[in-house]
């Protein structure tokens, strides 16, 4: 992968033909209406620094910054700009150009280079967390106003600190599981990062959910990030270290398929070939990898799901799209059609379901205004359905949805769809007139 | 020359300090609009808000002589808003509001920033229709759709932008404020002058508001596509749906080297082998709907279409028109350039002129792929190329230079719907003759003497 603008295979900036599509699916040239903040805008930047034109400049780097990558452009593109690409190409080079503020520098060095390099230290920091949440120290700390000693980003972050799991997915999921019948496929499960500290049921459900559809799942205890995080924001070298780790531990070889369960994720997972292409050891199994990696509800889709025997209750949903699941991973039907194989449940289109929610990775973190800003026209549409449920299966969504829903005081339930799912098919042995 | 700082803190009173643009990364991102190859920075990028904000701009524009390029979403096909060398860059977009709908006389006002499909969406529901729908409708401005006087699917039965425009307010490049045409439907008040403005491209004045003419929304609608070995069967199947007085209000076509991009890309089991494909819909009444769709299909099938499928329903309509739909995005991803041209000619004269476009791309090994409006005579041969190739690029010019003479000798146009603009303005005078070149340079020096609006287009 290219690692400046410059390096990067000309064509791929000269695919855009500027036609200008992609403006009204941005939500930053909404919020602005200035071309720089679109993505033909950003496109004409990047070119421009391609070509020696512009600097890689504050103004350069701020507006990269801005840019959800929420990839709902390649989504409007007639063209099929690799936007993805692109901007994490840019992002890179801006990271190269312009060193980070210490105090970012140190941030990055304990996430991308620290924690979400290491999967065990990963875990112990999450148990780290849940003791300070679980034992009084947190609401101690608020009460006494100890908070106000963290540092500044910390104690904008602190109230938004996701809720860790009271078990991890290894404990949850045995490293290989068999269907009760026939095998007819084999598969790898991933874990992911949030998914596996906060989110370890939804990868209890999903195993679950493959489990009652055919498949032996093979899902190692101890996994690495798969990267996105750092590719998404220019740290290309620790993206392809993990990407060739996960290659490692789960060969494509051996396995039908490579199943995630997480939107965000998916969409990276499945571009290790392009990540990768040009290292020789890895080149060739990477492709093979990227064609092996399914999301979840394409891989029930693709293999036909079984309806379950047993419903939830007469129950209203409404589903939102995330980003990279819809516009990077273009998973929008399956999803949908899942839900609706539920007996009893009713599905209703979310109005603007597939516009960001502003979770967008650490945009939280990184652009606060815009990010509050997309979470309350989020909220406001989802209210307005009146349904009981919103289903959506990315854990970055999932935690934004579900603090600006807390925080408006609905009491509309967050649900993922493989929850759901598992919950039907574990409905059909309770109730006995349905025979498995 | 690049602009003074006081000329700059002008500007900057007169519209709000954060609606100026001039950092580097702005004029770059304002350098181009949809077409192909053509960019040049201005020197600042202002977003006024009202008519009273553009007046004032362009007053101060025109005193102290500086050049005044008119935007609106910059998605124009022949650089009608690609600044001129030294230019201020006016950018309508903020100018948003839908002002007003009059159910009773079936108009709908708005300001020129008002995006295309917002039009419609907002006579929908009122149960009226605004039928101009350029493949940009989501994007394009209403302004920038008057200005070019923009096309789109349904021409033959409904006609083009400037079919629906009864009234203007537009800022003259002195600053006047001008207010043209009116709700009557009969108007003879002296010259018609609101049409003056409409396909002018930016040149003589700066839309700020229009008047739109709505019409009841169609009850229904009926689509059927129809493929066939050879393109003059389509072409007469269109002729014979005329002759047998059915006005349809979509009739567009596929070449051979469309489908075939669109197959690759879509994937929806097109007939490679086939040399058109042909979309249509015919909308109103329900029973007369019904009938003419029967007669359609009779004639098309007399016509020696190989295959007509007429969809059952909206779902079904809505997939067999995806083979037109996603005809420009199959093409626009095959080469890294892709332009899109739009010589037009009279219907009767379309077959003959797919088959001079397909005949000349072939001699000079150019891959072009056409397709466009078959009831109108609107083609648009798209060629796939990389304007990095300078060899290739010349045989391009080679070969447009050899289509717009076709077209010209057919009795077309050289360009249908996209405008003059920068791109074509070397034809112009070829189409036109001299006497017409000149009478237009003389209208437009004596609206804008000083040429100081859009400079260095259409006209030189
Ligand atoms: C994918 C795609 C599909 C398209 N399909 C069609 C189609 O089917 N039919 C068709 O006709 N065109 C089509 N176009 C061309 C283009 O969208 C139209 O020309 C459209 O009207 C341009 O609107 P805009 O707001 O983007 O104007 P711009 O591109 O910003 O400007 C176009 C011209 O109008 C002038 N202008 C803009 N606003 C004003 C104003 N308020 N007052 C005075 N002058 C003004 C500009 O100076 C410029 O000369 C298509 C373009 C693309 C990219």
């Amino acid at each position: 992968m290219a690692r400046s603008l410059r390096q990067l295979d000309y064509s791929v900036l000269q695919q855009c033909m500027h036609c200008g599509m992609c403006l009204p699916s941005c939500p930053t040239y909404d919020a602005t209406r200035r071309e720089r903040s679109s993505p033909r805008g950003r496109i004409a930047l990047m070119r421009a620094v391609a070509d020696g034109e512009l600097a890689v400049s504050g103004v350069f780097a701020e507006e990269m910054s801005y840019c959800l990558g929420c990839l709902a452009c390649q989504t409007a593109c007639p063209a099929g700009v690799d936007y993805a690409q692109l901007i994490e190409t840019a992002r890179a080079e801006v990271l190269a150009k312009r060193p980070p503020t210490p105090s970012a520098r140190l941030w990055r060095a304990l996430t991308m280079r620290g924690l979400f390099l290491r999967p065990r230290l990963l875990r112990w920091a999450g148990r780290l967390l849940r003791l300070w949440q679980r034992g009084g120290l947190q609401a101690a700390s608020r009460r006494t106003g100890l908070v106000r000693l963290l540092p500044a980003d910390l104690r904008r972050l602190e109230p938004q600190c996701p809720f860790i799991a009271p078990r991890f997915s290894h404990q949850l999921i045995r490293p290989v599981e068999r269907p009760r019948g026939e095998v007819r496929h084999r598969v790898a499960l991933l874990t992911g990062c949030v998914q596996d500290l906060v989110f370890s049921a939804v990868n209890r459900d999903t195993a679950d959910v493959l489990l009652a559809n055919g498949c032996e799942v093979r899902t190692p205890p101890v996994q690495p990030c798969c990267g996105s995080l750092h590719a998404h924001n220019g740290e290309t070298g620790p993206a392809r270290e993990l990407a060739r780790r996960l290659i490692d531990l789960l060969p494509p070889e051996s396995l039908d398929a490579i199943v995630s369960n997480a939107g965000g994720c998916g969409n990276h997972l499945r571009s290790y070939g392009k990540l990768l292409a040009d290292d020789p050891a890895y080149a060739e199994r990477a492709r093979l990898w990227d064609s092996k990696l399914r999301d979840i509800h394409e891989w029930l889709a693709e293999t036909g799901c079984r309806p379950p025997g047993a419903g939830l209750g007469p129950l209203t949903v409404t589903y939102h799209d995330s980003c990279h699941l819809a516009h990077g991973q273009k998973v929008v039907r399956q999803p949908r059609d899942l839900l609706r194989l539920i007996p009893g449940l009713r599905l209703v289109e979310l109005p603007e379901a597939n516009w960001c929610c502003g979770s967008a990775g650490i945009y939280s973190i990184t652009q606060p205004a815009q990010s509050e800003a997309l979470l309350r026209r989020k909220v406001g549409h989802i209210v307005a359905t009146g349904a009981d449920v919103l289903a959506t299966s990315n854990p970055g969504c999932h935690l934004q949805i579900e603090r600006g829903l807390a925080a408006a005081g609905s009491r509309i339930a967050l649900i993922q769809p493989v929850t759901l799912l598992a919950r039907a098919y574990r409905a059909e042995g309770a109730s006995p007139e349905v025979s498995r | 020359m690049p602009l003074t700082e006081s000329q700059l803190a002008d500007l900057r009173t007169l519209v709000g300090p954060e609606h100026v643009l001039t950092s580097p990364e702005d004029l770059v991102a304002y350098g181009f609009d949809g077409t192909a190859a053509l960019r040049q920075r201005p020197e600042a990028v202002v977003l006024p808000a009202d008519t009273a904000q553009v007046a004032a701009c362009v007053r101060l524009a025109s005193e102290h002589g500086i050049p005044v390029v008119t935007r609106g979403s910059g998605t124009g096909l022949s650089g009608g808003s690609v600044p001129t060398p030294g230019s201020i860059v006016l950018c309508l977009v903020r100018m948003d509001r839908i002002l007003a709908v009059d159910p009773a006389n079936l108009t709908l006002r708005a300001q020129c920033g008002v995006i295309t499909a917002a039009v419609d969406a907002e006579a929908a529901r009122h149960g009226l229709f605004y039928p101009p729908d350029p493949g940009s409708m989501k994007v394009s401005t209403i302004g920038g759709n008057v200005a070019e006087n923009s096309g789109g699917l349904r021409g033959l039965k409904y006609g083009v932008t400037r079919d629906y425009v009864m009234g203007l307010e537009v800022v003259m490049p002195d600053g006047r404020v001008v207010r043209l045409g009116n709700a009557c439907v009969k108007d003879v008040a002296g010259y018609s002058m609101k049409d003056l403005f409409v396909g002018s491209e930016g040149t003589l004045g700066i839309i700020t508001e229009v008047l739109l003419r709505l019409v009841p929304r169609p009850a229904a609608r009926r689509t059927m596509l129809a493929t066939y070995g050879r393109m003059e069967d389509a072409a007469r199947t269109v002729s014979d749906i005329i002759a047998a007085r059915i006005i349809p209000c979509t009739l567009e076509f596929l070449d051979r080297v469309t489908i075939g991009c669109v197959e690759d890309h879509a994937r929806i089991g097109l007939p490679r082998d086939c040399e058109a494909l042909l979309l249509m819909e015919t909308d109103g009444h329900p029973a007369a709907v019904e009938d003419e769709a029967r007669r359609m299909l009779e004639i098309a099938r007399a016509r020696g279409a190989r295959e007509v499928r007429v969809a059952a329903d909206e779902a079904e309509a809505a997939r067999l028109a995806t083979a037109r739909r996603s005809a420009f995005s199959a093409l626009a991803r095959v080469r890294p350039t892709t332009i899109l041209e739009d010589v037009t000619v009279p219907r009767d004269r379309l077959a003959e002129m797919v088959a001079a476009i397909a005949e000349t791309a072939a001699r000079h090994r150019l891959k072009v792929g056409t397709f466009g409006h078959m009831g109108d005579g609107n083609l648009h041969p798209t060629f796939l190329t990389d304007e990095r190739d300078a060899e290739e690029m010349a045989r391009v010019h080679a070969a447009l230079e050899e289509i717009v003479d076709r077209a010209l000798a057919l009795g077309g146009t050289i360009t249908g719907e996209h405008g003059v603009g920068l791109a074509k303005k070397a034809w112009l005078r070829r189409q036109v003759g001299d006497a017409s070149h000149d009478l237009m340079r003389e209208l437009k020096r004596a609206l804008d003497p000083r040429g100081l609006l859009n400079p260095g287009k259409i006209l030189d």
